[in-house]
């Protein structure tokens, strides 16, 4: 019996109560947050926590708190999983496991969101934010305020996530929330009312972001920088940022469909009234398949960015690497089908997105080969960037000829919804996407902070991440071959399956090591960094523009805009050992002005979300009031939304960092 | 610049020229976004355009004079929307108030017409609850009518903006932004015209 009334909608008391472990996380979490505001107010840190962060509308520092939130949310997610992987291991037979049904539901629920939208998403926007504009050669992004407003919603979206562990429930219907299972009839309570919210917030968050980028790559490169002369990093980027302007209108519409399915009595995806279940997995797919592409593409950039920096090689095959990513582009959006090809959409149709999908492996077997050839004959130095992408290359391969498999149809009959699937697309994921991640993390560290970080540990974890992932996935591959079937949270025990349940779950704490190295070993950093500092900029040697400036960059990135000629231009400038060019005349740099507002922004929506969730309508109403007043206010201000750096001022800050540019 | 500099053509610098170039590609792409999303509408509407479960199929239900008065009144609209951004090329502050208040009332019309036309369907027991072609067809003439509310919302703060401080190079980018906005929504109601209305009256 839901209980509503005008006040509180559906919250009650009861929303508060969970299982022992739930409550210990919450409680842990809590505490975690006390203790930081205990911290920041014993270093006397709110102010320069305000001013210098939580209004800043510098994407290096978006682009920092985008990587602290996807790392936290990274832990949060990994603990997930080590509960999820000793479930899986202890629960046969006459043992339950160690945690209730209902709850293991949750969590692979919960992983799916939090690892895709705000780890992979979270950790993609970071190292674009960081890098883009530096290796374009621009001060800035298109729309600074509109940057910030989408940090503000994805962590939004971030904190609705987490709220739902402590207040109400999360979703049980899987991470992408089928109906007829995601509908009202089936999951009652506010669990998949969470999933809607934190994804609709997250995701036009994510649309708005993809927008600036698209424009600040196609208007503010710096002269002499043509399309075919941005570094492939930018290309992938582009093609990436293009597919989200597509991809996530679509999820927008599903996601909002559903709500009214399941707040006003709408049939757009029931069983009856006229509904149609098959149109909501068509429509999540259009989406979700494209949203592989969007994670991965800006990986294979950062991977030929490293690849071609620590072999002292051009990339091999620029011109068809660009052919790749745009082909992958545009192939994305033919292949949503084979996700579903045991629902009945006839040979036909099976077979036309089987098809694609095999050609869709055609150009990334060519960008594999390209990075391959571009370390042939290279004076390859094996920095830990080069062993995420080592790591990468193997895994990769292996899980994309699982892909190739599970493209047939009628393998895919066998293999639908097994183990097998979920190893491969974790293999995918983790080797494309986290990998290549952690790569240009590592990589852009030094450019970010102005210190490198510490290799040994560095290659400790990356062992520990590329056996422990062996160790897990290899058995699952094995599972989904004996028939396990995924979201399993108990089986017989003549299924003789408990021994690779056992040694996965092993596995995924080796990950758990990995993961512990690679956090801990930026503290061992932090205190060595005297010996690690980067003086003049470019630690690696690097080829492309954002090596031109010190390390960190000063706010305006570039004092003069840098002028290219050619690919590599810092490259190339280095190779001609000309004489440090001639130094221009500073100009006025005009730099947009700090604001609250994105963030009043993420918190009105973060309240239209939870009030949307528990049904507290008049405080919705309210909230959307919010977001109409500040919109109108920022616009009808009449106050500068930019400020002025003078051009002897910038002379004076350029001077006093002379001792580090030359 | 001030709107006199402005208007005597002069010279605007180059940073200027930019934010503005900026700001409307900046747009456009957003529109196109905005398509994909009523896109996917269109698409929900075509797949349950059929699944009548027994209720009103379009031909019954829909109102054809009141539509197409509605349609000629946004077409209006669109009109007079850019006769104010025409005024505002020419700095002329007062016709571009003038424009723009007749294209406010205009859309309200519109809306008020398609508020009344959707509340006789509700009393009349053809609500979006009784059927998946209903569901798509509140929903996607709706999401229409929600964009428009915002771009009366937005024409009214720009309005009172542009009295505040005049056609200043800001203000003009701003209404030739809204602009694009209108004339964008009225090619989806177009769009829904056609493929909702024309198509769903006749009898099959």
């Amino acid at each position: 019996m839901i209980i509503a009334n005008e006040i509180t909608g559906r919250l009650t008391w009861g929303a508060f109560l969970h299982a022992l472990i739930t409550e210990g996380a919450v409680v842990g979490m809590a505490l975690a947050l006390l203790a930081l505001a205990a911290l920041v107010t014993y270093k006397r840190r709110w102010r320069w926590l305000w001013t210098e962060w939580l209004t800043t509308v510098d994407p290096k520092k978006l682009g920092v708190m985008y990587i602290l939130v996807a790392i936290t949310m990274l832990v949060r997610s990994g603990a997930d999983v080590l509960l999820m992987r000793l479930q899986q291991a202890t629960s046969v037979g006459s043992s339950q496991g160690v945690i209730p049904t209902s709850m293991f539901q949750q969590l692979f629920s919960a992983h799916g969101t939090i690892m895709i939208f705000f780890v992979a998403m979270g950790l993609m926007f970071g190292i674009i934010n960081l890098v883009l504009p530096l290796q374009i050669g621009s001060r800035d992004v298109a729309f600074p305020f509109l940057n910030a407003t989408s940090f503000w919603l994805f962590a939004a979206g971030m904190a609705l996530v987490n709220v739902s562990l402590g207040i109400g429930q999360f979703s049980a219907a899987g991470w992408l929330a089928y109906p007829p299972l995601s509908e009202l009839q089936y999951s009652p309570g506010v669990g998949v009312s969470y999933w809607i919210w934190s994804l609709q917030i997250a995701g036009i968050g994510s649309l708005l972001a993809a927008v600036n980028f698209f424009v600040t790559i196609l208007r503010m490169r710096c002269p002499g920088m043509t399309l075919m002369k941005m570094p492939m990093f930018a290309w992938s980027v582009l093609c990436s940022m293009f597919l989200a302007m597509f991809a996530f209108p679509i999820l927008t519409v599903t996601l909002a469909l559903l709500f009214l399915d399941r707040a006003i009595g709408t049939h757009f995806f029931t069983g009856g009234g006229g509904g149609n279940m098959m149109m909501y997995v068509n429509l999540i797919w259009a989406w979700g398949h494209p949203e592989v592409y969007i994670l991965v593409l800006p990986a294979f950039g950062i991977y030929s960015e490293v690849v071609a920096t620590f072999s002292r090689k051009p990339l091999f095959g620029y011109a068809s690497m660009v052919a790749a990513l745009v082909a992958i582009t545009i192939l994305a959006f033919s292949v949503w089908v084979h996700h579903f090809f045991t629902m009945g959409a006839g040979a036909d149709v099976n077979g036309f997105f089987g098809i694609m999908t095999m050609i869709i492996a055609v150009p990334t077997g060519v960008k594999i080969f390209n990075w391959l050839a571009t370390m042939f004959r290279g004076r390859i130095k094996f920095a830990t960037p080069m062993y995420w992408f080592m790591g990468f290359v193997g895994l990769f391969t292996i899980g994309g000829v699982a892909g190739v498999m599970l493209a047939m149809p009628a393998i895919d009959f066998q293999l639908h919804n097994s183990l097998f699937l979920v190893a491969h697309f974790h293999t995918m994921l983790v080797s494309g996407v986290l990998f290549g991640d952690f790569a240009g993390l590592i990589y852009w560290f030094p450019k970010v902070c102005g210190f490198r970080l510490n290799e040994r540990l560095l290659k400790y974890s990356f062992w520990c991440w590329f056996i422990g992932f062996i160790v897990v996935f290899v058995p699952l591959y094995i599972l989904g071959f004996m028939g396990a079937t995924r979201r399993l949270d108990h089986y017989a025990a003549s299924t003789g399956w408990q021994p690779l349940f056992i040694i996965s779950g092993l596995g995924s704490l080796i990950i758990a090591a990995g993961l512990a190295l690679l956090i801990l070993q930026v503290g061992v950093s932090i205190r060595q960094r005297a010996t690690t500092r980067d003086v003049d900029g470019d630690p690696w040697n690097g080829r492309t523009l954002e090596w031109t400036t010190t390390s960190p960059p000063p706010v305006y990135n570039f004092a003069t805009i840098p002028v290219v000629h050619g690919r590599d231009p810092f490259w190339a400038a280095k190779q001609e050992d000309a004489a440090p060019p001639e130094t221009r005349a500073f100009g006025d740099i005009h730099m947009p002005k700090n604001t609250p507002v994105g963030m009043f922004v993420g918190g009105f929506a973060f309240v239209v979300g939870f009030t949307l969730i528990w049904h507290i309508y008049w405080l919705t109403i309210l909230a959307v009031l919010g977001i109409l007043i500040t919109a109108a206010i920022r616009t009808t201000s009449t106050d500068e939304s930019e400020y002025t750096i003078r051009a002897a001022e910038v002379a004076r800050l350029e001077s006093s960092r002379q001792g580090v540019l030359v | 610049m001030s709107a006199a500099e402005f208007a005597a053509g002069g010279q605007a610098d180059a940073r200027d020229i930019e934010v503005e170039a900026k700001a409307i590609f900046g747009f456009w792409v957003y529109l196109m976004t905005d398509c994909v999303l009523f896109a996917g509408l269109f698409a929900t509407y075509a797949v349950l355009r059929d699944n009548t479960f027994g209720g009103p199929a379009g031909y019954q239900i829909f109102n054809m004079p009141e539509v197409l008065v509605e349609t000629l009144v946004l077409l209006m609209s669109s009109f007079t929307c850019g006769l104010g951004v025409l005024a505002a090329r020419g700095n002329r502050k007062a016709q571009v108030l003038g424009w723009f208040a007749a294209t406010f009332v205009l859309g309200l019309v519109f809306l008020s017409i398609e508020v009344t036309d959707f509340h006789s369907l509700v009393t009349h027991g053809s609500s979006w609850t009784r059927s998946g072609f209903l569901s798509a067809y509140f929903t996607l003439v709706g999401t229409h009518g929600l964009h428009i509310t915002i771009g009366l919302l937005w024409m009214a703060v720009l309005a009172v903006r542009i009295r505040k401080t005049g056609l200043t190079r800001g203000n003009v980018r701003r209404l030739t932004l809204l602009s694009l906005f209108w004339h964008f929504l009225d090619l989806v109601w177009i769009f829904i015209f056609t493929i909702v209305y024309l198509m769903g009256a006749a009898r099959v």
